[in-house]
């Protein structure tokens, strides 16, 4: 387990002091600049998510238990456990889902995640792909990437503001990423929900590639790809980390290795192991969770 | 043989049809006579008389006395009788006979008059009679006016009554009418005595009384405080009364509402089904009440009306439950996992039961008769009464629930149905044949919904507009309480009722309503799945 | 502007149509002389105006049930609340030729022994001030009670019954004569608008055209709307709301905007519905009209805007024709109506032209839906 990184000490610069003091005397709201994201999230300590003992329990039954986890700035971080073991749970939690009983996720030093509303959390830059692919099955691809763009999302700006040409290419840009573009077999008035489970796979990711955000919380990608497209996924994952941190839940274990430097292993609601992939799979209680030990 | 019993049949027809002019008619006829006099002491003397006389005809002609409708003849043999006005005249009858004595000029007779303290006399002495009714309402109602005539003389009646009195409600009136009396007694020991009994007593003759005795300023300063003490009580005990009376009213619409919401919570809670046509299912059932009732009267009469209703709750339930089972094989099946759909589904359905039941039994209300062991009204205590329909109502409603409740928590369809309303795919999986359940559970609900017309035929007008009036009450009871939470529909259905009767009295029964409603709505928003929501990772996706 | 047209030919229709009524029915009414064949009667003008403000009606409720998956049964309120702001106008102008004659007062006041106006019946005799309330009432109700529902995400069946329950809670409080809206009678009587006699034929041609172009403004903001941005997340909400808000929407906000804008809409529909028909009473609250409304825009095509209008004009039109002829069997074909429209017709009639025009229909499956009947489409996925 890593140390305990250190929150909240950091001397705050002037842009920061200035925002907290207008979010303090807040009036007005047209009146004040809106600090940007990069001032709000404060990683000056090299971590962008501490997950401090995080308690979630349905009817008794405790998804979450105490779980403590940090994600450095930039880092890929690969996600496993059996069924239950409380991933999407945790997912769900930071990005507002679900309230926890107890614990805290604070985004940077100085956000807490459990307290602000899941629209916020994604404007803030967290971004997630779902387990299920869900994609807005009767708009078109270029619609959803649309949707998914950084860009204000308040209501009027949205009735109003068209699209600008930078805009558009960005849009056909990553729809050429993620295989979608202009030369792609389906024209491009298909909806989405025509997208066979692939492609809807991939129009989430480059839905969360529009989002830009800071933190990608990716969850099972591969499941109903084809080998190939799964490397290309993992190509893109490995790609995306360093500017992004990335998070990765994944059942499938040679994708894991293919693009893991760091596994978490979650059981029962808590964290098992943590290290190197190699490290966790010769770690007897890993082996034990996983594959049962004799006689038990 | 046969000609004897023949012959006892003559004599005993000859003796019935012979009317002896005996002594005590000739007596009667006599003291009648003394009517004719000018002095009013005089008269209440031979008005005392003729109560005492036990004559046949006594009450009728102190009654004819009281109401003006006793004459006498101007000539001939001044006979007393009784006149009723007709065009120029008067048709007059023989008082101590009842014998026809034909019509009379304006002139002919002449009223025998009354004052007001013999009209008040008049009246306890008719009481008094009354006492000695076979029906003990008729009793406690003689009781009431003796007290309300203030006639002491009348006492001495009353308290040799008592003693004979077997009804708890008249012996009680009874009371309460001594108590009036001694309230007025000469020594103030006897007054106060009768305010400590007073104190009990919530009838309003006793609190004027008490009242005239705690402002009257010549009473020792003992009495006084003792009936202002007195008055406090029986204040505190009318408030107390009042508030039990108020709580009971409002289970009694809780009660009503939880029979009328408690299919649509299953339907809702197991299929997320919205039926609209919930309403029209209580109708149907109201409907078998009266066709049940109808059929059996006929047949049966007054031992049919007596009965009918036990054979109408199970019709009842089989009518709306197979219509339900109709609606959910022929419309609702196709729409699973469209709730909206549904909803406007059923509220077609609804529609059409509504015009066929209008077509079929007209667009009026039909009256259900209540059966005589549920008219009335069983006496808490005096002050306290509760009527016998809403009580059996309430019982009735807390049966149905019980019986739900055992079906779905002992039976094997009570643990698919539960099945399937936690996880339809897994319960599927498991092998329940969840189309079956489906039906069955809406055949169930909307059994219930045809029991509830039962119970409200008892209560409102049977219409076909009976249901409209209770859809969006059950569905805020079905919200408030929780989606599929049978006892959240309980707790929501019984304080949604007594809130609605505390309410009442301060702002009025529509504005009641509305505060009810806007509660809801408001409530609705701070916990969006109800009281009782399901809760677990199911409900959370 | 010619964005908005393109791929739209059922838009075309219906503002082609609204041309030619606006142009054609006040000339058959007033210029063609009576005797004529051509010539239309004051009556039929009021009825097509009344079918007009149906369609407005129904083209509001299509906005956010067909467009942002908010299926209001209580949109009948906004229209009567609408309606009721401009009956408050027209009972003003009625001013001292009241029965009672009272210089100030309506008629219904003095009878209730009222000294003088209530204080939120001040303003209305101004038109300006009245048309600002009829847009203001309705929308305030919305925003508080979408700021209400949404903010707590509210959603789906339960926010269908709270609507039910809040038009069931007007309607109650209309009923009452305390309330200073005529009670059961609700107002009637008008003699006036804008100084001008309410009777004549000018001025009913008048309302024609007015209902005839808000119709027409109604269904080109309506399509701004659904064809900007905020439109397309408008469907996303209606279609997966959860994941609308991950992708950073504040998903409330764009249901209260969106419910607000459609209770003016409707709100502006009662105001020109109610010099028309001459009344304005409780009844217009009563969760009945409500949901029947809901039928028109099933019946002509859920998320169409024109389907709307066109299911109110044939609903309104069949009931105007029954109710005459065969009053009994007006309920067994309404509710026949709900339950075909549900069962058969998803899409509508607008569906039903749709599938007959185009050729891909024959797949059974088109904009990523499962169209045509459950029957069909079971026997169609079972191969059979």
């Amino acid at each position: 387990m890593p140390d305990t990184p250190q929150r909240g000490s950091s001397v705050a610069t002037p842009e920061l002091r200035r925002s907290q003091f207008l979010e303090r005397e807040r009036v007005w709201d047209f009146l004040i600049e809106r600090p940007s994201r990069a001032e709000l999230v404060d990683t000056d300590h090299g971590y962008i998510l501490y997950v401090e003992e995080l308690t979630v329990s349905f009817d008794g039954f405790k998804a979450l238990d105490n779980l403590t986890l940090y994600i450095e700035t930039g880092e890929l971080r690969c996600i496993i456990g059996p069924n239950g073991a409380g991933k999407t749970t945790m997912m769900d939690v930071i990005t507002g889902k679900t309230r926890p009983d107890y614990g805290s996720v604070f985004y940077g030093q100085r956000l807490d995640l459990t307290r602000l509303p899941e629209a916020e959390i994604a404007t803030l830059g967290i971004g997630r792909k779902f387990q299920k692919p869900t994609v807005f099955e009767n708009h078109t691809p270029q619609a959803n990437l649309e949707l998914a763009m950084a860009a204000n999302k308040r209501v009027w700006p949205t009735l109003l503001r068209r699209l600008s040409g930078e805009q558009q290419d960005r849009i056909e840009e990553v729809l050429g990423v993620v295989g979608l573009g202009s030369h792609a077999v389906r024209g491009a008035d298909t909806l989405a929900g025509a997208l066979s489970h692939g492609e809807k796979q991939w129009l989430e990711i480059g839905m969360l590639l529009m989002q830009n955000p800071l933190v990608l919380l990716v969850d099972e990608p591969v499941a109903g790809m084809t080998r190939q497209e799964s490397e290309l996924t993992g190509e893109l994952l490995v790609s995306l980390a360093g500017e992004h941190s990335v998070v990765v839940v994944e059942h499938d274990m040679d994708f894991v290795r293919s693009i893991a430097r760091q596994v978490t292993v979650l059981h029962e609601g808590r964290v098992l192991a943590e290290g190197s992939f190699d490290a966790v799979q010769d770690d007897a209680r890993v082996r034990e969770v996983y594959l049962g030990t004799e006689g038990s | 043989m046969a000609g004897n019993i023949a012959r006892l049949l003559l004599l005993t027809v000859s003796a019935l049809t012979f009317v002896p002019v005996d002594a005590a008619d000739d007596e009667f006829a006599e003291s009648l006579a003394a009517l004719n006099t000018r002095s009013f002491d005089d008269k209440a003397a031979v008005a005392e008389a003729i109560a005492a006389s036990a004559h046949p005809r006594s009450m009728l002609v102190l009654e004819a006395l009281l109401e003006g409708d006793l004459y006498r003849e101007r000539r001939g043999e001044e006979r007393i009788v009784l006149a009723e006005a007709i065009d120029g005249g008067y048709r007059v009858s023989e008082a101590a006979t009842g014998e026809a004595l034909g019509e009379t000029g304006r002139r002919g007779v002449r009223k025998i008059t009354v004052n007001n303290q013999l009209r008040r006399h008049l009246r306890g002495l008719i009481a008094g009679m009354r006492l000695d009714d076979p029906d003990p309402v008729e009793r406690v109602a003689a009781a009431e006016a003796i007290a309300e005539a203030d006639d002491a003389s009348l006492g001495e009646l009353l308290r040799a009554h008592r003693g004979v009195e077997q009804d708890a409600s008249v012996v009680a009136a009874i009371d309460a009418a001594l108590v009036v009396f001694d309230l007025d007694a000469e020594s103030a020991e006897t007054r106060l005595a009768a305010i400590g009994a007073a104190s009990e007593m919530l009838d309003p003759r006793v609190r004027r009384k008490l009242t005239a005795l705690a402002e009257n300023k010549s009473e020792p300063a003992d009495i006084r405080s003792a009936a202002t003490n007195a008055l406090t009580d029986i204040e505190q005990r009318a408030a107390r009364f009042e508030t039990i009376e108020t709580i009971f009213f409002g289970i009694s619409l809780g009660s009503i509402l939880v029979l009328a919401a408690i299919g649509l919570s299953i339907t809702f809670g197991v299929m997320g089904v919205i039926n609209m046509a919930h309403g029209e299912l209580i109708m149907l059932g109201a409907y078998t009440t009266y066709v049940v009732q109808t059929a059996m009267v006929a047949l049966w009469g007054d031992m049919g009306l007596e009965t009918s209703l036990f054979v109408a709750i199970p019709a009842a339930f089989l009518v709306a439950g197979l219509v339900g089972v109709a609606i959910e094989r022929g419309v609702i099946r196709y729409l699973y996992g469209r709730p909206l759909e549904t909803l406007l589904a059923t509220f077609g359905v609804s529609l059409i039961l509504q015009q066929a039941v209008r077509s079929i039994f007209s667009p009026l209300n039909r009256a259900v008769a209540t059966p005589d062991w549920m008219s009335g009204s069983w006496q808490v205590a005096q002050g306290l009464s509760i009527t016998y329909n809403r009580l059996y109502t309430l019982i009735f409603a807390g049966l149905v629930f019980a019986a739900l409740l055992a079906v779905l928590t002992r039976t094997r369809l009570g643990l698919e149905v539960r099945a399937t309303m936690q996880n339809r795919p897994m319960a599927q999986a498991m092998g329940i044949r969840t189309a079956r359940v489906d039906a069955l559970t809406f055949g169930l609900g909307a059994g219930i919904a045809g029991v509830a017309g039962v119970a409200l035929s008892q209560l409102t007008n049977v219409g076909p507009n009976l249901g409209q009036g209770y859809i969006v009450d059950s569905f805020m009871v079905v919200v408030f309480g929780g989606v599929g939470n049978l006892w959240g529909t309980l707790v929501a259905g019984l304080s949604l009722g007594v809130a609605n009767k505390f309410l009442e009295p301060v702002t009025g029964a529509v504005v009641a309503k509305i505060v009810v409603l806007v509660f809801i709505i408001l409530f609705i928003q701070k916990r969006p799945k109800g009281l009782f929501p399901q809760r677990g990772r199911a409900a959370e996706a | 502007m010619r964005r908005l047209f393109e791929s739209d030919p059922g838009g075309k229709v219906l503002l082609a149509v609204l041309a030619a009524l606006t142009v054609l029915v006040p000339l058959a009414n007033l210029a063609v002389p009576d005797d004529s064949p051509l010539h239309l009667s004051t009556y039929a003008v009021t009825l097509i105006g009344k079918y007009l403000c149906f369609a407005m009606l129904a083209m509001a409720l299509d906005l956010i049930w067909g467009y942002c998956g908010i299926l209001s049964l209580g949109h009948g309120a906004f229209f009567a609340l609408g309606g009721y702001a401009m009956g408050m106008y027209l009972m003003r102008q009625i001013g001292d030729r009241g029965v009672y004659g009272h210089p100030e007062l309506p008629d219904f006041m003095v009878f209730l022994n009222w000294q003088e106006l209530p204080w939120y019946w001040l303003g209305f005799d101004q038109f300006w001030f009245a048309m600002l309330m009829v847009m203001a009432v309705p929308g305030l109700l919305a925003f508080v009670f979408g700021w209400l529902a949404f903010r707590s995400r509210v959603s789906g069946v339960y926010l269908s019954i709270m609507t039910q329950a809040l038009t069931y809670a007007l309607m109650l409080a209309f009923f009452r004569n305390e309330m200073g809206f005529g009670g059961n009678n609700g107002l009637t009587d008008f003699k006036d608008i804008l100084g001008m006699n309410l009777q004549s034929d000018g001025v009913r041609a008048g309302l024609f055209v007015a209902s005839a172009a808000a119709l027409a403004g109604t269904y080109l903001l309506c399509r701004f709307i659904v064809g900007s941005k905020l439109g397309r997340v408008a469907t996303a909400v209606r279609d997966s709301q959860d994941r609308v808000r991950f992708i950073g929407y504040r998903v409330e906000r764009f249901q209260v905007w969106m419910f607000v804008v459609s209770a003016v809409l409707a709100g502006i529909a009662g105001a020109l519905y109610v010099p028309q028909v001459g009344i304005i009473n409780p009844s217009e609250f009563h969760p009945l009209s409500s949901i029947e409304l809901v039928v028109w825009v099933a019946l002509g095509g859920r998320g169409t805007l024109y389907g709307a209008a066109l299911g109110a004009v044939v609903v309104n039109y069949a009931k105007t024709v029954l109710t005459g002829a065969m009053p009994e069997v007006w309920l067994f074909a309404l509710g026949a109506l709900f339950v075909a429209v549900t069962l058969a017709l998803p899409a509508g009639l607008v569906g039903l032209v749709k599938r007959f025009a185009s050729t891909r229909g024959e797949s059974g499956i088109r904009d990523g839906r499962l169209q045509g009947s459950p029957l069909r489409v079971a026997r169609r996925l079972l191969g059979k």
